[in-house]
């Protein structure tokens, strides 16, 4: 890849991960929402945008941050992942207790709610077994985390799509969007499925 | 939550109950003028939420510009009931849903009905909604959550049966 092709790798990928959240930023919606709900709504956007960066570091896709390299970051970029989600649920917590109560507890009438926590404890079921990696088989590793994750980009994506709220619909989708891709093109990239035991003929 | 994982049995049933339902209906053996059976309105999940025991009467929440309304029947017979109070909040341009000034409550005319102008609602938790609840003695107490079809919706409608206690 030529210097110029990776200036305009990452611009695009400044761009994308940047439109959401300026329009996020600046959503009419903020006029009537208090710091801790906007930081909290911020926090949730912040997190599908990382979504997008953890396949492509941890595919070594991103110039400049080949497949080792690219691992490092992806572990320590996991950690701000989970910090995110723990904002954005501990915000909305502070901002209507009742309200993520449902939630959490699968009682809530919208189905957004339960899609996110679905996510949520997947995020938080694949970090730990990034924790664990050392420990584990690195077949075993590889397929449980990648089976995680693959819960957590479709609970993500599903829950930001049934939303009303501080993103932009098209700025949104296209980040969507990628982040799907980004996870298949890695995992076909990566030929995950070779951890599956193969079946017997 | 409940998981629904559908084998051909339940298909053919869902089937079999969703022709039945379309036949009576065409046929009209349903008769709407038979509200004797009419069956209470179910709390609604989250109804609840941010609900403030004791709201007063006012004549309108802050400045206005959004029309809450509905109706009040008895469960069974399905006769309007006058004077009910009903307790309206929700999160608007004016303040979060479990401000005090959010919240208000009217009362049934003797048709059974209420309006109430409060400020526009605005999106929170995901999608914009409103709550209504009966909480009173003579009846038992129901929340409601609707929600808005869109953000940009300046009226919504909730309409109670209640069960007598």
């Amino acid at each position: 890849m030529t210097r110029a092709q990776a200036v305009l790798a990452w611009a695009g990928l400044a761009v994308v991960l940047g439109g959401p959240l300026v329009v996020a930023a600046t959503s009419p919606l903020l006029a009537w929402r208090d710091p801790v709900y906007i930081a909290a709504g911020l926090a949730g956007v912040v997190a599908l945008a990382l979504l997008l960066v953890q396949p492509l570091l941890a595919g070594g896709l991103l110039p400049g941050l080949p497949m080792a390299r690219g691992r490092r970051v992806h572990r320590r970029v996991g950690g701000v992942l989970v910090a995110a989600v723990a904002v954005h649920v501990g915000g909305l917590w502070l901002t209507s207790p009742p309200d993520v109560i449902d939630a959490l507890s699968f009682a809530s009438p919208t189905p957004f709610s339960a899609w996110g926590v679905i996510a949520m404890w997947a995020l938080f079921g694949a970090a730990i077994i990034a924790l664990l990696r050392r420990r584990l088989r690195p077949r075993v590793f590889r397929l449980a985390h990648t089976v995680l994750v693959a819960i957590v980009v479709i609970g993500s994506v599903v829950h930001a799509v049934q939303i009303v709220g501080t993103m932009g619909t098209v700025s949104k989708a296209v980040l969507c969007a990628l982040v799907v891709a980004g996870f298949l093109k890695v995992v076909a990239d990566l030929r995950v499925w070779r951890a599956f035991p193969r079946r017997k003929a | 939550m409940t998981r629904f994982q559908p084998t051909r049995r339940s298909f053919l049933i869902a089937s079999a109950v969703t022709a039945g339902a379309a036949l009576t209906t065409a046929s009209g053996l349903r008769v709407p003028a038979q509200a004797k059976g009419l069956a209470p309105t179910p709390s609604m999940r989250g109804g609840a939420n941010n609900y403030l025991p004791g709201a007063p009467i006012v004549e309108r929440i802050g400045g206005g510009g959004f029309w809450m309304s509905g109706t009040v029947r008895r469960a069974g017979d399905g006769a309007p009931l006058a004077g009910m109070r009903i307790q309206i909040w929700a999160h608007t341009t004016e303040g979060h849903e479990r401000d005090p000034h959010s919240h208000g409550a009217t009362l049934t005319d003797a048709n059974g009905e209420f309006r109430l102008e409060m400020p526009q609602i605005v999106p929170a938790f995901g999608q914009p909604h409103g709550h209504l609840a009966y909480d009173d003695e003579a009846f038992k107490t129901v929340f409601l959550r609707p929600v808005m079809r869109s953000a940009a919706d300046t009226r919504l409608s909730a309409h109670f049966v209640l069960q007598p206690t």
